[in-house]
Formats: structure tokens, sequence, C-alpha cells
């Protein structure tokens, strides 16, 4: 010991220091970033622990940045998204989940209210790239190129940019205001869009200049069924009824309604109708509830309107306003069966919401282009169709539809286009072992139940298409980030550094985490038991 | 088909923009310290500037309960006291670890005597700091339950009647650990030990012996009395500081577990503590002049098999086959028995 002495203490005995226990270890304490299971979740592969832990703090702002690192549309998915992570939040195994859409919405509207903008930080890499569909997937790629350094065309064949955002989503889950706003957050960037330009020829698309080319044009031919009708009413399907409300251009549908089908579509199209005037809004479906592709959540916000649902009925005959529907059974394999039992409906007219195809038309002709089963795009890994440098992504290629997987698939095309581009190839980091449940302390974490979204009053719900679901404050969105366990990440606890019998790990200051000093960790684990967010692995010493 | 980041680790501190009007449910109230945390919140062995009364390269077993909860207690009483501190030892573990000829691990002034003497060795020196004047030294006397409970009681017990301003802590790891896990009055019924062996019809030490000393303390209606547990520093630090604030006798009984003589995992010391609190058999509390003031709810109530299981020395009840239900049964009992004496639960209200 050297300098000053303690209080009182007046030899100068050898310190324990001198005694390096640290060669008593078998297992060593390595501090690590596991994959918390919200990221592992979310299609569009946002770093949501991240962007909560600066919520976290208050530092809306970091939070945002970090959010659009990887989503450009953040208020528009905290409205829409169907939020996978939620369902895979560790949280909702101690209580219920964070509300991560509630946050990420709140993040969203807060950065559109102080107009908080992105930055493109590289220079222009003077490669032209061409986006076919302003549809959140088309946005999406956009989006990053333009950040990457690309210049970006989108050609629409619409009116307005959105897609299925603006003419599938009605106004009351997701307001028009907002999602103009982000859409012209994107387009401030630099990205040129021309509405009201159908593409129809990529060769000479390419032959214009464009070094690559990324097509999102979406899945919009309705798909119909054969009813016999004798003298049928107004028949239309939900995608057109949906996309002429939007217009202003609502079609008479008549005091009763019925809305064929069982998915989100038909969810939409038949709240659609209860707003239009509709004193009867009913769904005729052929399966169970429990096997509706409606979200359950939709399926109730629905019935809370009104909205009447008859399950296991296909319509069978129509004459005029007569609706006949049979009743189905749910066989051994979960199959709809017919039982010979007939019930009648009275309906104005029908909405068919029985899902939609892609028109592959345009492509189809391309040399190289395949066609995959269920008649979409086929691609490969990097997002390319057999054509060199012709990508495709969102409803037209194979995998779910949503906003979520199509704002993923955008970026993921980006991030390839930006590689071919380069003539580089993008490697995906590998992925880190996932933060389990198991590999949480869930000790120290306090009980708080989940905030709950305000809703619209009911009578309002029913007449208007005013929003249904209410953001956070900021108060609620501050305590609902704080619910975050920080799954498989430090987030600065000091519980290591406290625990450590021996003194051995080492602060290095906010921000910056900690060490283990490997002279005198004898390598207990204590740290790692006690870790509330499994951030500590013991890995058997080597030597 | 999609793209996916991976988590990471924070980023630079974030402005001062956090308030505390919205609590730390990340972390609830029950981690060390936290980032977003005011100063005043953390614990002491959150901050940098603690004491380290024990510093590193001390010779404990790895996962010592007992040199944790030493470092616990005299950082929060250097704290406490502005690092005007003077810790006499009884001999023991803490004792022997720390200071192997010629190293010391100890980074306040130490004092060390024999065995059964540390409370009269403290009470002397408090009565010398008195003699010069200086009324600002604290003295802290500590010892293993072996010398607490057994030979050192006598000294002990007069420390108490003649009210000496000193703060006594027992670290009770439950048996004579430092001389190979012989039984002491504070060992629990059923361990084994090297002297009640897990052998014949009743195995380990028996049911309905040993001494309560918190309680015994309390009989001298002393001005404070306290258990704690190297499972909630929260609460430890807590009750050292209030300890720290009070003149006269005052005795702390902290819970920490031996990885040696318990036959537990090394990582496993904070774990089994907070069982042994949670499942009730280690009731947390104040008392002031012999009247319980104040207990620690338990948070989410376990069986005490959950605390009993991963310790070496209770497998005797859990043979395959031959599981002692009648055992486990009467520590359970003694378990329900705490919870009702200290309303240790929201149905059971002190
Ligand atoms: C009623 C309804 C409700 C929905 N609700 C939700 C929800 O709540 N949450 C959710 O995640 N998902 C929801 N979805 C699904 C979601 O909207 C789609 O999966 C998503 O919009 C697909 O994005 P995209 O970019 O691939 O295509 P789209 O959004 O369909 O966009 C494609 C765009 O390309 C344009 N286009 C087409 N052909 C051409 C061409 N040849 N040249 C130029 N432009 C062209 C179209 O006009 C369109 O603007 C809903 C869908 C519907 C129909
Ligand atoms: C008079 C006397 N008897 C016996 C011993 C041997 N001895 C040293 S430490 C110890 C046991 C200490 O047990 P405890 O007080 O519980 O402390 P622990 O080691 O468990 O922390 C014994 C028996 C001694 N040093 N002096
Ligand atoms: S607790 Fe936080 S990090 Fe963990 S899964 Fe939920 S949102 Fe993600
Ligand atoms: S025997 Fe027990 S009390 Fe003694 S140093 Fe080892 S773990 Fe600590
Ligand atoms: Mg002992």
């Amino acid at each position: 010991m050297t300098g000053t002495l303690p209080f009182a203490i007046t030899l100068d005995p050898g310190t324990s220091r001198l005694n390096h226990t640290g060669t008593w270890r078998t297992e060593r304490p390595v501090y690590l970033s596991r994959m918390p299971p919200c990221n592992h979740a979310c299609p569009a592969g946002e770093n949501i622990q991240n962007w909560l832990f600066h919520a976290e703090s208050g530092d809306y702002a970091a939070a945002w940045a970090a959010l659009i690192a990887e989503n450009p549309l953040p208020a528009v998915m905290g409205r829409v998204c169907y939020h996978p992570c939620e369902g895979a939040c560790n949280r909702g195994q101690l209580d219920e989940a964070v509300s991560i859409h509630a946050v990420e919405r709140f993040l969203g509207d807060h950065a559109l209210r102080e107009g908080l903008v992105p930055r493109v930080e590289v220079p222009p890499s003077g490669r032209r790239v061409l986006v076919v569909g302003a549809g959140p997937s088309g946005l999406s790629a956009a989006s990053h190129l333009t950040r990457m350094g690309h210049a970006v065309t989108i050609r629409e064949a619409g009116p307005l940019p959105g897609g299925m955002m603006r003419f599938g989503i009605p106004k009351y889950r997701l307001p028009r205001d907002i999602l103009d706003a982000e859409i012209a957050r994107i387009l401030r960037l630099g990205v040129t869009l021309e509405l009201n330009t159908k593409v129809t020829d990529i060769d000479a698309a390419f032959a214009e200049g464009f070094d690559a080319i990324f097509t999102a044009v979406g899945a919009h031919l309705a798909k119909r069924t054969a009813i016999p009708a004798h003298a049928a009413g107004r028949i239309l399907d939900a995608v057109t009824l949906l996309a002429q409300v939007e217009l202003g251009e609502a079609p008479q549908l008549g005091r009763r309604v019925i809305v064929y089908g069982g998915g989100n579509t038909a969810m939409d199209a038949a709240r659609t109708a209860k707003r239009l005037g509709a004193e009867e809004a009913m769904i005729v479906y052929r399966r169970s509830r429990d096997q509706m592709p409606a979200h359950a959540f939709e399926v109730q916000e629905a019935e809370d309107e009104g909205v009447l649902i008859h399950w296991l009925r296909t319509i069978t005959d129509i004459d005029a306003s007569t609706f006949t529907v049979e009743k189905m059974e749910i066989d051994a394999e979960g199959r709809p069966q017919p039982t010979g039992t007939f019930e009648t409906l009275e309906a104005d007219s029908l909405v068919l919401a029985l899902g939609q195809d892609v028109d592959t038309g345009f492509l189809a002709r391309v040399p190289g282009v395949q066609i995959a089963k269920d008649g979409v795009i086929a691609v490969d890994a990097q997002m390319m169709t057999g054509r060199a440098g012709l990508f495709a992504g969102g409803d037209m290629v194979p995998a779910e539809r949503t906003v979520t997987v199509a704002v993923g698939h955008g970026k993921k095309a980006a991030r390839h286009i930006d590689a071919w581009l380069r003539g580089t190839t993008h490697v995906k980091p590998p992925r880190p072992a996932l933060a389990g449940f198991e590999t949480l302390n869930t000790w120290y974490y306090d009980d708080a139940p989940q905030t709950r979204q305000e809703h619209l009053a009911l009578l309002r719900r029913q007449t208007g298409f005013e929003e249904v679901t209410h953001g956070l404050t900021e108060d609620t969105a501050l305590y609902e980030a704080r619910r975050c366990l920080s799954c498989g990440n430090c987030f600065e606890c000091d519980n290591c550094f406290g625990v450590c019998p021996d003194n051995a790990v080492i602060k290095l200051g906010p921000g910056a985490g900690f060490a283990i000093d490997y002279d005198y960790c004898k390598g207990c684990g204590i740290c790692a038991t006690e870790c509330p967010c499994g951030a500590i692995q013991m890995l058997p010493e080597t030597t | 088909m999609t793209e996916e980041t991976t988590g990471s680790t924070p980023g630079p501190a974030s402005p001062a923009a956090a308030t505390q009007r919205v609590r730390f449910y990340q972390t609830g109230t029950h981690t060390l310290g936290n980032r977003l945390m005011d100063a005043e919140s953390r614990t002491v062995q959150a901050s940098t500037d603690r004491a380290n009364a024990i510093t590193s390269g001390h010779r404990a077993c790895q996962g010592c309960g007992e040199a944790l909860g030493a470092r616990y207690a005299l950082d929060a009483a250097m704290r406490a006291a502005g690092g005007k501190v003077v810790a006499v030892n009884a001999t023991g573990c803490l004792e022997v670890f720390t200071t192997p000829y010629p190293e010391t691990s100890w980074q306040i002034p130490w004092l060390h005597s024999v065995f059964g003497n540390a409370p009269a060795v403290a009470s002397g020196v408090a009565a010398g700091l008195r003699m010069r004047g200086q009324k600002d030294v604290r003295v802290v006397a500590q010892g293993g339950d072996g010398s607490t409970t057994d030979i050192g009681f006598g000294c002990l017990s007069g420390m108490f009647e003649r009210n000496d301003d000193v703060l006594y802590i027992c670290y009770d790891n439950e048996a004579y650990m430092n001389t190979g896990v012989q039984r002491s009055s504070a060992t629990p019924p059923a361990a084994r030990t090297a002297t009640t062996p897990a052998l014949g019809a009743a195995p380990g030490n028996v049911f309905g012996t040993g001494k309560n000393l918190p309680r015994i303390a309390m009989a001298h209606e002393i001005p404070y009395v306290a258990t704690a547990s190297v499972a909630d520093l929260h609460d430890l630090e807590a009750k050292v500081t209030r300890a720290m604030a009070i003149c006269g006798a005052r005795y702390i009984h902290v819970h920490v577990p031996c990885p040696l003589g318990w036959g537990s995992a090394s990582h496993d010391t904070i774990r089994l503590a907070r069982l042994a609190v949670e499942s009730g058999l280690f009731p947390l509390f104040e008392a002031e002049h012999g009247e319980v003031t104040a207990v620690k709810k338990i948070r989410r109530k376990v069986p005490v098999e959950d605390y009993l299981r991963p310790q070496r020395r209770f497998a005797h009840l859990f043979r395959p086959g031959h599981e002692d239900t009648q055992r486990l049964a009467a520590i359970q009992a003694m378990a329900d028995a705490n919870i009702r004496r200290y309303g240790l639960t929201e149905e059971a209200p002190l």
C-alpha cells in the first residue's frame, strides 16, 4: 500500500491484492448481447429492446432514430402492425407483454409533432433505382436505398401513395394525416414519386437507365367465388368497396349488408359498412371462430360495434335479397363439411372478402421471372427474381401479407440491392443466441401491469371514421417503456458490480458497461446468476 | 424472409431528461443501481466510491456469502459514519480468509483477538475511544454464528446488558465453517454437518434445539435488533444505516450462505439466501427496545423445498423413493410459524 494510509492504520501490511485469486477459476464470466425475443419475432427486423432502452430515459429522439433505422413508418406501424413481438415478449411470462406497438406509435407521433427527420449521411452513389408501387414495401425500400446514397424513383399506378395502407386499411385504424406525414417525410429525403404511372414494361424501364428495379405491386385482384344467383342484388368485393370509400365514392349498400369471408379484410369491410349507415352488418364465414384468420382483437372490435357474425355457414344461393346459407360442421381433419341444413338471411348487398391475387401479367413476360405456387412471384434469398437486377417484395412474393412483412422486405431488398449495385453480397450478421425467459433473473423486476389504450366511445365508432384506438400519453409511454426487461442486453443496473464477493467487476461508467478483472475473479458465477437480463455467460476456462 | 437485427448494449448515456415520476419497473426497485435512478436510491455497493472494506485477493471460497455480507455491511457502515469505523473480528472464516500474514484485505482499521471475545474487545475499543473524546469514531464487532451464538455468547450478552456503544454483526452461515463445518447452535434441524452426519434414523441435526439469537438480543431490550440477508441489499444497507444512527448496543444478524458447508453451487449464494427469505425460514425484521417495529413482506412465496433441495446438506431429505416427507413438513411448519409470528405475507399481517 502506498500514499496516505486510511484512518488509524499505522502499519503498512502487504495487501491481499498481491494474491491473484483469478488462478482458481474454472469458468469465466463473459458479457454478451443476446437476441431479445421481440427483435427475433419482428418481421421488420426492428431492434425493439434498443429503442425501448432510449425511450426509458426519455430520450425519444434517440429512440426514434434507432426505430427508423429499421422501419421508416413507425407511426403507421404502431397502429396497424399485428405485433408478433408482443406474442414473443418475455414479460408476457411474468405478467403481460410490453405494449411495444403503443410505445412505437407514441414515438412515431412524437417525431411527427416535433418534425424530426432522418439524415442521409452517405455521399451519392450515382446509381439509380426504380421502385414500382408506393405501398409499404416500396416506400420502405425507397427510404432505405436513399439513405444508402442511391437515387430512387417510385412509379405508382394509383392517384395517391400508400397502397393498401390507404386503399385497404380504413381511416378509423389509420388516420390519413399520419399516413400522409410519414410518406411525405420519406419523399423529402429526395425520393421522386410519379403518380398515376403504371409500369407495364420492365425491360423498357431498365433501358431508361435504372441500375436496379424493386417491384412491390401488392395483391389487388379480388378473388371471386361462384354462387348460383337468380336475381342477384348488389355484389361487390371488399377491396373495391374500401378503395371507393377512400376516394369519396362510397357505393349504396342498403340497410342490410353481408360480408363473406373471415379475414381482417372482412372485419374492415363490415365495420366500414356499419359506419356507412348499414343497420345490419353481418359476416358469413364457413369455419368456426377459432379458425378465423382475423385476429381475435379485430373480431372483438367488430362485434363491439354491432357486427353480427354467422360462423360455420356457406352461401349456397342468392335470390334477390334472400341468401340461402348452409350450416357447416368441422370434421376430424378440422375442415368444414356441409350438413344439409339450410337457413336464409335477408340482405341488400353482398361484399366478397375472399382474398386477393397478384397481377403478375407484366412480370410473367420478363425472361427469367418465375411464378411460384399460388400465383406469386418467386424470389431468392436476396429477394431477387430470376431476372438479374429485378427484385420483388411485399404481398407479391411468397410470405405473410402484412404491412410489417412488406416493410421488412423493403429493407432486406434495399440491403441486397445496395450490395448488388456495389458488386458485393450482403451477408446477414450471425444471430446471437436467443435471450429466452430462462436466461433472466426476474426477481429484480417489479410487478407492473400493462397500460391499456383507451378507445373512442362506441356511438362515435358506429357512426364515423374517427380513430378508434387512442395513443399513450408521455407518462404512460415512459411507464410502458420501463416495463421492458432489456432481455439479453445490459441496462447498467450495477448488480454484477455489487454482487461479486471478490470486487472483480470493474464499472466503466455510464454507457460503457462493465468489465471483469480476471486477476481476481474466482469464477463463482454469482454475477451471471444475479444479472437480471441474462447479459453474462459463464464459459469454461480453456487453460 | 425477413432481415433481423441483433440486440445491442447501451449506447452513450442519455441526457438527464429522465424523470422520477414514473417508477423503474424495468428494474423494479430491486436491482442494486440503475442508470435512471436518483443517486440516493442506489445502493452503496452500486457506487465506485464504496469503501471496499474487504478488497480483492482474499481467500474466501468461490461464491462465499460471508465475504459478500461483510463487505455489504461494513461499506454501508463506512458510508454512514463518514469513513470512521473500527472493526473488531472474532476468529472464523472472515478473519482467516482476509488476513493470512503478511497480507490483509481490510481497507479499514481492523482488530482480531480470539474466538470468543470480540464483543468484549469491541466494548473496550468503544470505551477507549470515549476516553480519548473520539465520539465520531464508531465501532463494529463481527463474528460468525459459532462465535456469536456459542463461544462468544457470554461476552455478547454482557455487551448488550451494559448497552455498550457497539454495533455487533453476526454473519450466520449456520455452522463452524472455518474448522470444517461443525454444528453450531445456529445450525438448522436436519442439516448435515461434520458433527451431525446424515446417518441413522434421524440423519442430520436434531429438531428442537438451537438458539434464536435475534430474539435473545431483543430480550435484552437493546435499542436496535435486525435481521438481514445478502439477498436483499437495499434492506441490509438500510438496516446498517439505521443502526449506525443509534447509540448503544445494536445487533444485526445477516444470513450468509456458504457454498462449501451447505453443499451448494457457488453461483447460487444469493439465490439461496433469497429462497430462505421467500420461504419464511429466514424472516427479515427490525426491533427496537425489544419490540418488532417492521417486517419485510415476502414478495413471491415459495415452499421450503425450493430452498432445501439445491443444498447437499439436506440431500438425505430427498433420497429418490425415500423422501422424508415428515421432516420436510416439520421444516415447512417452522416457516409457516415464522410467517404467522412476523406477519410476513399480506394475508398474515403483524
Ligand atoms: C382491408 C385490408 C386491411 C389490412 N389491414 C392490415 C393491418 O391492419 N395490418 C397489416 O399489417 N396489414 C394489413 N393488411 C395487409 C397490408 O395492407 C398489405 O400486406 C401491405 O399493404 C402490402 O404492401 P405492398 O407494398 O406489398 O403492397 P400494396 O400495399 O398493395 O401496394 C402496392 C402498390 O403498388 C401499386 N401498383 C400495383 N401495380 C402497379 C404497377 N404495375 N405499376 C405501378 N404501381 C403499381 C398499387 O397501386 C399500390 O399502391 C390489410 C390489407 C387489407 C386489404
Ligand atoms: C477457543 C477456540 N476454540 C476453537 C477455535 C477454532 N475455531 C476457529 S474458527 C472456528 C469456527 C468458527 O465458526 P463461526 O464462528 O461460525 O465462523 P465461520 O467460520 O463459520 O464464519 C473454530 C471452531 C479457536 N480458534 N479458538
Ligand atoms: S421485455 Fe423488452 S426486450 Fe424482452 S421481449 Fe419484451 S420488449 Fe423485448
Ligand atoms: S467455508 Fe464458507 S464461509 Fe468459509 S470462506 Fe468458504 S464459503 Fe466462505
Ligand atoms: Mg459459521
